[in-house]
């Protein structure tokens, strides 16, 4: 699960790791009135708005509605003309910001709006640097890694450089040690009163990602300041969703604005969907199997509509709700149906899908394949209930028979 | 021979719940050696099981089955009374890696870990537990593994598979039963399945399947079913070219994945650009690995790979 900066800040902050001092807002009115305190407390009278979207490159992004605005903006008005002045711009630059859609690499062509700002003190920046604390899945260890190149995409520095990258492995029963972080500010060049902040700040780090059980805490930048603190200036976090059972705060932060509709819809019906672009819907038992039968409705020639998992132990209620999901999107012209019934009753899918076909009704080709568990009264039930449904053999049948039917009449895919 | 389990394994079952209880019977009609089970409160008590025999499974049984399980308090005590030397694990993830660490502290040889959900941080630990114990952890989050004819521990469908020479590894469930059909189709059949499970924190990997396959007499070929997230499919193919004689046929999941996203599974996901079908693919074709274009050439492919 993705939070916002100022919601990672916040974690950060009460955890004694040194962040900018901010102020969330939701309105324009909000964030006009921050400034002025904000101004005061930090004794700095520049002042930096952020749009708040879980994606990153919002520095550089801009938004579709108004072209060249960004989506971090430093405001310097204040220098001249007083916290009266960084509250004209800021609540000039809120209008615009707020309910626009801002786009990144990482939003995609659509983009995504914008719905909350953030508002922070300026920091006086000497360097900026690069921290992460991620899982290393082959160690089966967290990692921290660390970077002199800043403020620049992690994936660049380690395809480019990746000498200018240094890690240090946590030991789950230890915590990363004093000379790792010793090690680290070393290898990151830094010395004197500067490094030991540092190893302060990369300690508390390491064990806040163990406490929150974040899967991701990405500090880029992390700057020194002028006066040698060192801060973290921007903040990503994510978090372990198996894990969120023990930390009801953080589950709390969750943003379903910032997800897909359909996708909250699954996952609150328990079940594991993905929406995509391709016109086959499917519905499938057991997450290889799905991305499989994805696969192979792309191999053939057409495209995937989504990824849909209805677990192990689906119930006839479940195959309603993902069959729901599937024909509201209105881009799905054909559904492709691949149960593999080990545990799974070939029976009980059928009379999901009969069930859910009667309630919602079918206006699109349905293939089903069933194989496993009881898949003869299952045929008999799709057989017996009158309506329009393809059986078909396997998997490779299954993705023949939708491909065709979805194929437009002149016999393109 | 065959690797991991056989029917000399005895088995103890932790967590007893719907699911522990419903999977334990289907083990039992099987012919798996199930002796004991553990829980907390139901200790002194024993779970009662009876009904048809999947002939599928052991042969030479009654049609019928009637068996008492007796329940400890723990692990240690299970293992003193009954002589198990593996278990299963179908405990809630909040408790799974307790149970875990449990198993291994008791001595077993093996232990399986059905539960999906355990948070990645408990995994971290319960590695950092088993370094240096002998114990060998299959999962979580998987199927689990089965010796056709012998000894089915987890929840896989017994009747789909067939002794023969073919060792399975795979990340998933469902297209493990997938790859085990067409090979009982084709008449290859298996040695062993092995379901590694769909987590990105796991006990045993791909090059410790592959290992003991190269080792086991009986397996003539390996197919090796991976998918997005994750390298452990590259370190295997890099184990194929350089340790292994026999033949390996594979088969990977999520070509059509958009990057950043989940794919049910914990562990399926390609981030950062790291972890996508087409290196996996690429790195195994380079081993010398026959891959399956699609789901459904994977015994295909295997029987290719065999020649």
């Amino acid at each position: 699960m993705k939070i916002h900066e100022h919601q990672a800040k916040q974690l950060l902050a009460a955890r004694g790791i040194p962040v900018p001092a901010g102020q969330v807002a939701r309105s324009v009115e909000e964030a006009a009135a921050a400034v002025r305190p904000l101004i005061e407390e930090s004794n700095n009278p520049v002042v930096v708005l952020k749009a708040q979207i879980h994606a990153g490159g919002r520095g550089k992004g801009s938004f579709e509605e108004h072209r060249g605005l960004r989506g971090v903006n430093v405001i310097t008005e204040g220098i001249e003309g007083g916290p009266a002045a960084a509250e004209e711009k800021v609540r000039r630059l809120s209008k615009k910001m707020l309910g626009s859609t801002l786009v990144t690499v990482q939003t995609g062509e659509e983009g995504k709006t914008v719905n909350r700002l953030y508002l922070e003190q300026g920091v006086d920046i000497a360097t900026e640097l690069y921290l992460a604390i991620l899982l290393d899945r082959a160690r089966s260890r967290n990692i921290v890694m660390a970077s002199t190149e800043g403020g620049v995409e992690i994936e660049k520095v380690a395809e480019e450089t990746p000498e200018k990258i240094i890690r240090a492995e946590i030991d789950p029963a230890i915590g990363l040690a004093q000379f790792q972080a010793n090690e680290l500010a070393h290898g990151l060049g830094l010395e004197g009163e500067v490094a030991r902040n540092f190893q302060r700040f990369v300690k508390a780090l390491a064990a806040a990602a163990t406490e929150l059980d974040a899967d991701l805490i990405e500090i880029n930048p992390l700057v020194v300041t002028g006066s040698g603190k060192v801060m973290a200036l921007d903040a990503k976090m994510s978090f372990d969703d198996n894990a969120l059972f023990r930390h009801p705060e953080i589950a709390e932060m969750r943003d379903e604005s910032e997800e897909d509709p359909a996708e909250v819809a699954a996952k609150n019906a328990g079940l594991s969907y993905i929406k995509l672009d391709g016109k086959i819907g499917c519905m499938v038992n057991g997450a290889g199997l799905a991305m499989a039968t994805m696969d192979i409705i792309k191999l053939y020639g057409s495209e995937p509509a989504n990824f849909l998992d209805v677990g192990g132990g689906a119930t006839k209620e479940k195959v309603t709700e993902a069959f729901k999901i599937i024909t509201s999107d209105p881009k799905v012209k054909g559904i492709l149906v691949n149960i593999f019934g080990g545990i799974m009753r070939c029976d009980v899918i059928a009379e999901g899908v009969v069930a859910a076909v009667k309630e919602v009704g079918l206006k699109v080709p349905l293939v089903v394949r069933l194989e496993g568990t009881n898949v003869e009264r299952g045929k008999q039930i799709l057989n017996e209930s009158g309506l329009d449904v393809v059986n078909a053999d396997s998997l490779l049948d299954g993705a023949e028979k939708i491909l065709e039917l979805t194929a437009p009449a002149d016999g393109a895919l | 021979m065959s690797i991991l389990v056989d029917k000399s394994t005895r088995v103890l079952v932790q967590g007893l719940g719907n699911t522990g209880e419903f999977h334990t019977d289907k083990a039992i009609a099987y012919g798996t050696q199930m002796v004991a089970g553990v829980h907390p409160t139901k200790a002194g008590t024993t779970f009662h099981f009876e009904g048809e025999t999947d002939h599928s499974g052991v042969p030479g049984r009654d049609d019928t089955y009637s068996t008492d399980l007796p329940v400890f308090a723990t692990v240690k005590e299970a293992v003193a009374e009954t002589g198990a030397n593996a278990s299963v694990i179908y405990v809630p993830p909040p408790f799974a890696a307790d149970a875990i660490m449990e198993a291994a502290a008791a001595g077993l040889d093996l232990v399986v870990a059905i539960t999906e959900g355990i948070p990645v941080a408990d995994m971290i630990t319960v590695k950092r537990y088993l370094e240096g114990k002998p114990g060998r952890l299959i999962g979580p989050n998987c199927p689990g593994v089965i010796t056709p004819g012998e000894c089915k521990i987890g929840i896989m469908p017994g009747y789909i598979h067939q002794r023969g020479k073919v060792g399975v590894i795979s990340r998933s469930g469902t297209l493990t039963y997938e790859a085990v059909h067409q090979l009982t189709g084709l008449g290859l059949g298996q040695t062993t399945a092995v379901g590694i499970g769909g987590d990105p924190v796991n006990g045993t990997s791909f090059v410790d399947v592959l290992r003991l396959f190269e080792h086991d007499e009986e397996t003539e070929g390996v197919i090796m079913i991976g998918e997005i997230g994750g390298t452990a499919e590259e370190e295997a193919a890099e184990v194929v070219a350089k340790e292994m004689s026999k033949p390996v046929a594979g088969f990977i999941a999520g070509t059509t994945a958009p990057a950043g996203k989940r794919m049910g599974h914990a562990g399926a996901i390609v981030s950062g650009g790291k972890g996508t079908a087409e290196a996996k693919i690429e790195a195994m074709n380079d081993a010398g690995i026959v891959v399956a274009d699609t789901p459904s050439g994977m015994g295909e492919a295997m029987r290719r790979a065999l020649g």
